[in-house]
């Protein structure tokens, strides 16, 4: 783990106002499971890796690093890689109320 | 509902400087007016985007340091870094009646409400002080006595966001605790800690695990970890300690 890893290193959410474009709902407080190791956390407590500068961005597992999301905006589109997830959580619009 | 979703869709909404506070040489804050603000809650974000005269865009996350509130307004706090892109022109060139784009809230992780309940832990390296002040504004004007320590690595007195403030919310007896550690300058007579923060400093100042404190830390990348492993090591639940690390903003 070098110095400038640990500096570039932030939770996911950072990135709340990207994953709202995609999901509409505000998604760093759900839960979603790593589809690598199995670990289920908040997105908002995932490892983040984003710079102002930077044409996207990649959330990490914490608990084995792997990659969960990797969003890429690009000629005026926002492309978003969902590989590392098996399931997130969002709230139930069609639910009964 | 239709309606429901569009409200929660994020929009990029026109913000007027209504007020400019110098909190310390290199920080300050903007209190903006945003018409149709929806609120937010304590420890909440915004994007701030800036367009130059040719179209060029940048933009940067700026949490808010007001707490909710229904006018409409909301103050964000800025660090002023002199070789950054934005936060010299939002610290220092911006004046009252100014304009900019921002859209939010944003976040839902990061977020504390009197309902959470406490004991409440607040860990702030710098201007990481900001949400956290968020918090403690929120519970003062709720009323709130939830027990709430706040430690503060600054690196000296003068550095210190909000002091006058954090004096006056501990002298209303509602049970908070600021304790202060200057890291790299202290004034003459100075009793308090003077180092950075490690697992000795965060043993004394948590509660102990069982009393299963709430904890947020938010700082500088370093910090953060130290603190949040730190506090993991003593024995407290890794999902009750929520960070912002601020890495590499680009200022």
């Amino acid at each position: 783990m070098t110095m400038s890893e640990q500096e570039l290193r932030l939770d996911g959410n950072a990135a709340a106002g990207l994953l709202q474009e995609v999901f509409v709902h505000e998604v760093t407080s759900v839960r979603g499971a790593c589809a690598r190791c199995g670990a289920v956390g908040e997105m908002g407590a995932q490892h983040l890796y984003m710079t102002p500068l930077s044409p996207g961005a990649v959330l990490r597992c914490t608990s084995c690093d792997s990659l969960l999301i990797v969003a890429v905006r690009t000629g005026g589109r926002l492309r978003v890689g969902l590989q590392g997830l098996v399931w997130i959580e969002l709230p139930d619009e069609g639910a009964a109320s | 509902m239709v309606g429901t979703a569009l409200q929660r869709r994020l929009i990029w909404r026109t913000a007027e400087v209504v007020d400019l506070v110098d909190e310390t040489p290199r920080v300050r804050s903007l209190v903006l007016a945003v018409p149709g603000w929806p609120g937010h809650q304590a420890g909440q974000h915004v994007d701030v985007r800036l367009t130059a005269d040719d179209g060029y865009q940048t933009q940067r996350s700026y949490s808010i340091a007001s707490p909710q509130s229904t006018d409409e307004r909301l103050t964000l706090t800025i660090e002023r870094l002199d070789d950054g892109e934005v936060s010299p022109y939002l610290a220092r060139e911006l004046h009252a009646g100014d304009q900019l784009e921002l859209r939010g809230p944003i976040g839902g992780y990061f977020v504390w409400a009197p309902a959470l309940g406490g004991p409440l832990l607040l860990i702030a390296g710098g201007s990481g002080s900001c949400p956290l002040m968020a918090m403690l504004r929120l519970r003062q004007a709720a009323g709130s006595t939830v027990p709430a320590r706040l430690l503060y690595s600054s690196r000296s007195l003068d550095e210190v966001i909000y002091r006058s403030e954090l004096a006056r919310l501990v002298a209303a007896g509602s049970g908070l605790e600021v304790m202060l550690t200057l890291t790299r300058a202290q004034p003459p007579g100075w009793t308090g800690l003077h180092r950075r923060i490690d697992t000795e400093m965060l043993q004394s100042v948590a509660w102990s695990p069982a009393e299963r404190p709430w904890i947020f830390i938010c700082g500088p990348t370093p910090l953060v970890e130290t603190a949040a492993s730190a506090l993991v090591d003593l024995g407290h639940e890794p999902a009750r300690i929520k960070t912002e690390r601020f890495g590499p903003t680009g200022g």
